[in-house]
C-alpha cells in the first residue's frame, strides 16, 4: 500500500502546484457541424486509433505509414487544407473538415470515413484542430459566396471554353483536360513533393466532390498547399459558372453539358480553334 | 524648459512627415556599412531554359540564370539581406507598398524585404498567367491565380517570417519574401555593400541572411553619430 500513497501524494503535489502557478487547463477544444458537437478530447482516442498510422501521434504527417505512401498524408500542423468553402489563405470551417474526411481523398490513401459515426466524425475534427496553434489564434474564413446555378448552354460552355485558355488552365491540365499541360510534370507541392493535376478524362470524382457546385468552389477557393491557385480574383461569378458548365465537357461521362457539347460539335466542329499556346487558341 | 521641449518635439515631427512614413529619424543617428562577401567555390548558378514559354524567353537576349547565390567581383556576395535583429526598438510599418513584379518570368526583386503589416503589391508585368503561391508557415500560405492583364494583388503579412516564393506554372521562379519587424535593414548589391542607416545610440546585433549560406551574426554598438563598418563573410559551399 505504501507506495501507492507515495504515489498518490506526488499527484496531489503536482496538482496542488499547478493550482498554485494559476495554470488551469485550456478549455476543450470543439468543434460543430449543424447541431453536432465535437470534442478533442473524445475525438483523441478515435485520432489514436483510425487516424495516427499515417497523420501521425502528433498530427505532423509522420505516421508509420506514411513514408509508403504517395500523395503524403495531410500535415495538421500546418492547418493548410486542400477543401474548404473558404478563401486561399483562410482555415476552413469545420463543415469542411467533416466534409474531407466523409468524403475522403480520391487518388490518394484517404478513405472515406462512413463507417464512424458522424458525432465521431466531429469529435475527430475538433482533435485535429488540436495540432496547430493557428486554430487558436485565427478563425475560420467566411465561405465564398456561390451564386445559383444558371442553365447551361451552349453559349455559356463556349465562355467556358475560353476562360480555360485565357486563365491557362491547360498549362497543367492540358489542352483536352487530360493532366498533361507543359508544367504537368514539374508540379511540386508545398512539401516539395511531386503532384499530379486532375485528369478530367479519367471520369473521377474531383478532389472535393461531385457536384457542379463542388467545382465551382475548387477553381474559386483554390487547393491550399497545391499548386491549384484560387480563380477567386480573377473569374467573375458568372464567368465561373461557364468554366463549370466547360469542364463537365472534359469528362467521359453523360452529363447535360456533355449532350449540349456533343449536339453542337457535331455540326460546329470545324469552326472551333485549338485550345493550347498563344496564337492557337479561341 | 517645457516650451522648448515642445518645440523639439514638432521640429522633429515636421522632419519625420516630411520624410514621408518612415517616421521621425532619430536626433543622433549612426549607421552601419560594410561589405559581404563569401570564401571557398560558390554553387555556379544554372541556365534557366524558358523554351515552355515563349512569351518570357524571348524577353531575355542571353538566357537568365538562377538568383540563389548571386556575386560580384572581389567575392562579393549579392541579395544578402543586412538587418538589425536585436536592440531596435521598433517601428510601425510604412505606408508606402513594396513592389513585387513577375517580369520576363522572373521575380523582381529575387528577395523583396518588408516591415510586418507593411503593404505589398504584387504585378505581373507578363504575357502569361502567374501564379503567386508563398510558401509560408507562421503566416498563412495562400495561392493566387494572376493571369495576363489582372490588376496587382494587394496584400500584408502580419507575422516576422522568411517566405520561399514560388510560381507552379513556371517552376524556374523562385523568390522571397523577407518579413521584419525592424525598419532598420539593407539588402547588398552585387557589389556585397550594405548602409544600415538611422541607428540610435545603442547596443544592436546585427544579422546577415543569405538563401543558401544561412544567417550570421554580429553584435555592435552604436554611439553618437559614428559609422560603423561590419563585413560578414560566408564560406561558399558548391552544393
Amino acid at each position: 500500500m505504501r507506495p501507492q500513497t507515495g504515489w498518490l501524494s506526488l499527484v496531489s503535489a503536482c496538482g496542488a502546484l499547478l493550482l498554485l502557478c494559476g495554470v488551469t487547463p485550456a478549455p476543450a477544444q470543439q468543434a460543430q457541424v449543424g447541431n453536432v458537437i465535437g470534442h478533442a478530447a473524445a475525438g483523441k482516442p478515435l485520432y489514436t486509433r483510425y487516424c495516427a498510422g499515417c497523420h501521425g501521434d502528433d498530427g505532423d504527417a509522420r505516421g508509420e505509414n506514411a513514408q509508403w505512401i504517395d500523395p503524403k498524408p495531410r500535415d495538421f500542423t500546418l492547418a493548410v487544407f486542400k477543401c474548404r468553402s473558404t478563401p486561399t489563405g483562410t482555415l476552413p470551417t469545420d463543415q469542411d473538415l467533416f466534409d474531407a474526411m466523409t468524403r475522403g481523398f480520391v487518388t490518394t490513401n484517404m478513405p472515406a470515413w462512413l463507417p464512424l459515426t458522424p458525432h465521431n466524425r466531429v469529435d475527430l475534427v475538433a482533435y485535429i484542430k488540436t495540432f496547430s496553434p493557428k486554430w487558436k489564434t485565427g478563425k475560420p474564413g467566411t465561405p465564398i459566396t456561390i451564386p445559383p446555378e444558371p442553365a447551361a448552354t451552349i453559349a455559356s460552355v463556349l465562355h467556358g471554353r475560353q476562360l480555360f485558355q485565357k486563365m491557362e488552365c491547360w498549362k497543367c491540365h492540358g489542352p483536352a483536360g487530360h493532366g498533361d499541360g507543359p508544367s504537368a510534370k514539374t508540379l511540386t507541392d508545398n512539401k516539395d513533393d511531386p503532384i499530379r493535376p486532375y485528369d478530367f478524362s479519367s471520369g473521377s470524382r474531383f478532389m472535393c466532390g461531385v457536384t457542379n457546385r463542388d467545382l465551382y468552389r475548387i477553381f474559386m477557393t483554390g487547393l491550399d498547399g497545391t499548386p491549384m491557385p484560387s480563380f477567386a480574383d480573377d473569374i467573375k461569378p458568372a464567368d465561373a459558372w461557364d468554366l463549370v458548365h466547360f469542364l463537365r465537357t472534359l469528362q467521359p461521362l453523360d452529363t447535360p453539358e456533355a449532350a449540349i457539347w456533343k449536339a453542337w460539335l457535331a455540326s460546329h466542329a470545324g469552326e472551333l480553334k485549338p485550345i493550347g499556346p498563344e496564337g492557337s487558341g479561341q | 524648459m517645457r516650451r522648448q521641449y515642445i518645440w523639439i518635439v514638432g521640429a522633429v515631427g515636421l522632419v519625420g512627415s516630411a520624410l514621408g512614413a518612415r517616421g521621425a529619424p532619430p536626433a543622433m543617428a549612426g549607421a552601419i556599412s560594410g561589405k559581404v562577401t563569401y570564401t571557398g567555390t560558390p554553387p555556379k548558378m544554372k541556365p534557366i531554359d524558358m523554351a515552355k514559354e515563349p512569351s518570357c524567353a524571348k524577353q531575355h537576349a542571353t538566357p537568365v540564370t538562377t538568383e540563389n547565390v548571386v556575386t560580384g567581383p572581389g567575392n562579393a556576395l549579392g541579395y544578402v539581406v543586412v538587418y538589425i535583429s536585436a536592440g531596435d526598438a521598433g517601428s510601425s510599418a510604412p505606408s508606402e507598398a513594396v513592389r513585387y513584379d513577375q517580369k520576363g518570368c522572373q521575380y523582381i526583386p529575387h528577395v523583396a524585404v518588408m516591415q510586418v503589416s507593411q503593404p505589398l503589391e504584387i504585378y505581373n508585368d507578363d504575357q502569361t498567367s502567374h501564379n503567386i503561391h508563398p510558401l509560408a508557415k507562421a503566416n498563412p500560405e495562400w495561392n493566387k491565380s494572376q493571369p495576363i492583364g489582372a490588376p496587382p494583388i494587394h496584400t500584408t503579412w502580419e507575422k516576422p517570417e522568411f517566405i520561399p516564393v514560388k510560381c507552379n506554372v513556371h517552376p524556374w521562379m523562385h523568390g522571397w519574401f523577407l518579413v521584419l519587424t525592424t525598419s532598420h535593414y539593407a539588402v547588398t548589391g552585387e557589389d556585397g555593400g550594405f548602409s544600415v542607416k538611422g541607428l540610435p545610440p545603442g547596443k544592436y546585433t546585427l544579422t546577415a541572411w543569405q538563401e543558401q549560406f544561412g544567417t550570421q551574426t554580429q553584435d555592435v554598438t552604436i554611439s553618437g553619430t559614428e559609422t560603423k563598418t561590419v563585413d560578414f563573410v560566408f564560406k561558399a559551399r558548391a552544393y
